[in-house]
């Protein structure tokens, strides 16, 4: 199909660095003897263990449930004994902790009794959705937002168009290509089962055109399926970055999604291809998420390629098994070169989100010292957004938060061509990050100082309230004593006066 | 604070500021070849005591600001304001002028507002403005082309002028007015433009030499554009800006003004086209913007060259635009993703 596509402004034209991780089939990492999983591997609240340490697990078995409305399940992803339920390091940027389950694999890699469903149509929508999130399943391509709400647009929507996502516009990463290639069928079964789940019935494949072979794979398969007639490859000219969602839909329907709302606002819905993949394990096969596909590559790395990996599993595994120079504790690239972040603990697990692992760029950015801004507006024109990245760094720098916010900064969408282009070499999205973090901690101090604002109002209040009680018990009690007393002086006068009237009656 | 690659984009690209001030330093050279072409080798004297005088400056001030010095020598921009200096001034400047033009571009319009990239004013423009106002005479003393095509000037005998102000040579006049001088003085003694044209300062379109000059410099801004050191927004804008003024003019008062033609290839305007009003420190950073700002210097040069009191508007023009910047780029925004209301 020829589809006029749209476009945005800026954005660059990067060395893909594919090849090196294509060459090979998809490959399974060997089970590792130990699996950490944290609670929290998506955008929402954590999972509540459901397990106790010393527990038997099988493959597959949910150990910790959703939380609250925002949240999935997680599942042991192979069978062995719960050994701990603790605070481990997780891959963020910041070196943090949380709370993890570890698991010390039994070697027997044990299924639980998995429920397949033959005809998802027979299913409601809700059930549909229920059993997404039930199977842990959240956006593969790095976001990790659980997939279950993304497929429910509420009553005051309307969906029009389903955008599959398979861009991967980032260099390095093919993950999301060696997908396309191996596991087309998959695919087309996920997207039946979005499609049917948001009643639905004109979808997008967007691919970029540095993937032929995964654009003729899923041509292929969409051939031998005629009822999906309304769903379409869009072959997408390469340009980072394409595959960030808002751009895409531009891209796709030349539609802008309005700054701060969502894509179902203007009737759209996408998802990854990774996780339409799973959305097809999980109902097809009653599979639970339990692995991904993570490419291992970079210049340092001896076998690069894309492995299937159960969540957990080490990433210092991963790299060993692959082949790599890099010494322990070295820094290695989570993501991809323009978004992803650097890491360097050795024990770190591979999480929901963990598309792929770098270990040394190809000509990388020198830690330099950045000259002035001046002025170039390099960064301007590269900008996908049209921000002006050049007036953010400058109020950003300068700490004035409200004019970086006047700016647009929270519509910076982190991408990083603005570093790319700069001739300076100032690392601009590193202040964006820092300025958008600053501003959003003072807003949570001033919700918190609001809170204890109020609460102290309220408590003066309270304060006001026990003491006109108090007093009003008070004067009920004087009230009640003041009665009483005269109760008991009309009693006593009473009784002083009866004698009387006995006396006056004895006299009488 | 070296703030070290730490977080993402790990890739760079290979645009650096030195690199985009060494093509602009290559793109003038033809123009250069063309000016000691025309008007002898002395533009090379007063060259390099500019770049001398202008590195020394900013080592100097660098380090009373403690500021590293490496990097900043190396990024070529008070190489690149020297260059521009030397080719504005007049050929046989006396070396005190560029001396002290230099010094003042350099400690006064760009450190004292903080060095690179704070500076609101080009400071080549400013240190010509401030040497034309202070010393009209020798600012406006320009060797007639005409005589030297006859007596070619040798470099020593420039050398001897520039330091001791005396002409070896058997040159009786060192005083020529520009042609846009004797355009403006002819056309006050009612002359009519064709008839001025017969005088032998003037050449083809414009004036002897000065016609080729802008050529080499177009072309030299031509490949700064195809290099993408510039983008084609300014130089656009301030062409399209003097031709149409002066079109209009032109077409309404023939014989009190010269043509688009002449006003392009005349005095500063293809150097303030391509090198002086694209110097992206001082001007207008946003598309829309760039085109306001291209388009002002354009209609004001224009407006300074033939109503003003100076020879020629492109440094004033500059200057001028260059402080309303930071209005222009308020007021040019580009519509953020997700703006338009849906
Ligand atoms: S690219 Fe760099 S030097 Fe140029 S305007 Fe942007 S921040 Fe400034
Ligand atoms: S990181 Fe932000 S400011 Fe920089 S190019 Fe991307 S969206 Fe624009």
């Amino acid at each position: 199909m020829t589809q006029k596509l749209g476009s945005f402004p800026g954005g660059l034209i990067l060395n893909g660095q594919k090849k090196r991780s294509t060459q090979v089939a998809i490959r399974k990492m060997p089970l590792s003897k130990k699996l950490i999983l944290p609670l929290q591997q998506h955008i929402g609240e954590a999972s509540t263990p459901i397990v106790s340490v010393g527990d038997k697990v099988l493959k597959g078995q949910k150990i910790a449930k959703a939380e609250g409305h925002v949240s999935v399940a997680l599942h042991a992803p192979s069978s062995g004994t719960i050994i701990a339920i603790d605070e481990q390091p997780i891959p963020h940027p910041s070196g943090l902790s949380a709370l993890c389950i570890s698991i010390e694999t039994d070697g027997e890699d044990e299924w639980i009794k998995r429920q397949p469903i033959k005809d998802f149509t027979e299913l409601s929508e809700h059930e549909i959705r229920q059993l997404i999130r039930e199977a842990g399943i959240v956006g593969l391509g790095g976001a990790g937002f659980p997939s279950f709400i993304k497929l429910n647009p509420g009553v005051h929507h309307h969906v029009e168009t389903l955008i599959i996502n398979g861009v991967e516009c980032e260099p390095y990463i093919t993950c999301d290509d060696m997908i396309m290639r191996e596991r087309a069928e998959g695919i087309l079964d996920g997207i039946e089962i979005m499609l049917f789940a948001l009643r639905v019935k004109n979808c997008v494949i967007a691919i970029e055109d540095n993937k032929p072979e995964a654009i003729s794979a899923i041509e292929l398969a969409l051939g031998a399926r005629p009822h999906l007639h309304e769903t379409n490859v869009v072959v997408i000219p390469t340009r980072y970055p394409t595959g960030s969602e808002k751009q895409l839909i531009q891209v796709v329907t030349g539609k802008q999604v309005p700054s701060g709302g969502l894509p179902i606002d203007i009737g759209i819905v996408s998802h990854n291809v990774g996780t339409t993949y799973a959305i097809a394990r999980a109902i097809k096969y009653g599979e639970p998420l339990i692995s991904r596909i993570v490419t291992v590559t970079g210049r340092e790395v001896e076998h690069a390629g894309n492995f299937e990996t159960l969540f957990g599993t080490p990433m210092h595994e991963l790299l060993a098994y692959c082949g790599t120079k890099r010494q322990p504790e070295e820094p290695f690239i989570l993501g991809g070169p323009m978004m992803g972040y650097n890491l360097s603990g050795d024990h770190l697990p591979v999480t929901k989100t963990a598309n792929c692992i770098i270990v040394g760029v190809d000509d990388g950015a020198k830690a330099s010292t950045p000259l002035p801004c001046i002025r170039c507006g390099e960064c301007a024109t590269a900008c996908p957004v049209s921000l002006l990245p050049q007036q953010i760094y400058w109020h950003s720098r300068a700490k004035d938060l409200d004019k970086a916010k006047e700016y647009n900064l929270f519509d910076c969408i982190e991408c990083g061509c603005c570093s790319y282009v700069c001739p300076s070499e100032i690392p601009l999205v590193h202040y964006f990050r820092f300025a958008k973090t600053e501003i959003m901690n003072q807003q949570q101090e001033h919700a918190k100082a609001d809170i204890a604002r109020i609460r102290h109002e309220n408590r003066l209040a309270r304060l006001e309230l026990e003491q006109q009680e108090k007093e009003l018990r008070q004067q009920q009690r004087k009230a009640a004593l003041v009665a009483t007393q005269a109760a008991k002086a009309k009693q006593t006068a009473e009784l002083s006066t009866k004698p009387q009237k006995t006396d006056s009656q004895e006299t009488q | 604070m070296p703030l070290s690659r730490l977080s993402s984009p790990f890739l760079a690209g290979t645009n650096r500021v030195t690199l985009q001030m060494l093509q602009l330093l290559v793109a003038l050279i033809p123009a250069v070849i063309a000016i000691v072409y025309f008007f002898g080798p002395s533009v090379l004297i007063t060259m390099t005591l500019a770049v001398v005088v202008a590195l020394l400056a900013e080592a100097i001030v660098l380090w009373l600001r403690n500021r590293p010095l490496k990097p900043f020598l190396t990024d070529g921009s008070a190489v690149v304001t020297a260059v521009l200096l030397a080719i504005a001034l007049p050929p046989l400047a006396p070396w005190w002028l560029t001396v002290t033009g230099i010094l003042f571009a350099i400690i006064f319009a760009k450190h004292l507002y903080g060095g690179l990239g704070y500076n609101p004013f080009n400071p080549a423009m400013v240190a010509y403005v401030l040497l034309l106002i202070s010393f009209p005479l020798e600012m406006t003393t320009w060797l007639p082309v005409a005589n030297l095509s006859e007596q070619p000037l040798d470099i020593s005998s420039a050398f001897q002028f520039i330091f001791n102000g005396q002409l070896t040579s058997s040159i009786d006049t060192v005083s020529g007015a520009t042609p846009l001088d004797a355009m403006k003085t002819q056309i006050g003694l009612h002359q009519i433009p064709a008839h001025i044209f017969q005088q032998p300062v003037f050449g083809l379109w414009g004036g002897k030499g000065w016609e080729w000059i802008n050529i080499w410099l177009a072309i030299g801004g031509a490949f700064l554009l195809y290099r993408r050191v510039i983008s084609w927004h300014i130089p656009v804008a301030m062409l399209m800006g003097l031709s149409a003024i002066s079109l209009v003019t032109w077409l309404i008062t023939p014989e009190l003004t010269g043509s688009p033609l002449f006003h392009l290839v005349s005095g500063g305007t293809m150097l303030g086209a391509f090198f002086i009003a694209t110097d992206p420190v001082t001007a207008s950073t946003t598309v829309k913007g760039k085109i306001v700002f291209g388009a002002g210097v354009g209609l004001l040069t224009y407006i300074i060259r033939v109503w003003g009191g100076y020879p020629d508007g492109v440094a004033f023009a500059v200057l001028i635009m260059n402080m309303l910047v930071p209005l222009i780029d308020y007021y040019t925004q580009p519509k953020v993703y997700g703006a338009v209301k849906s």
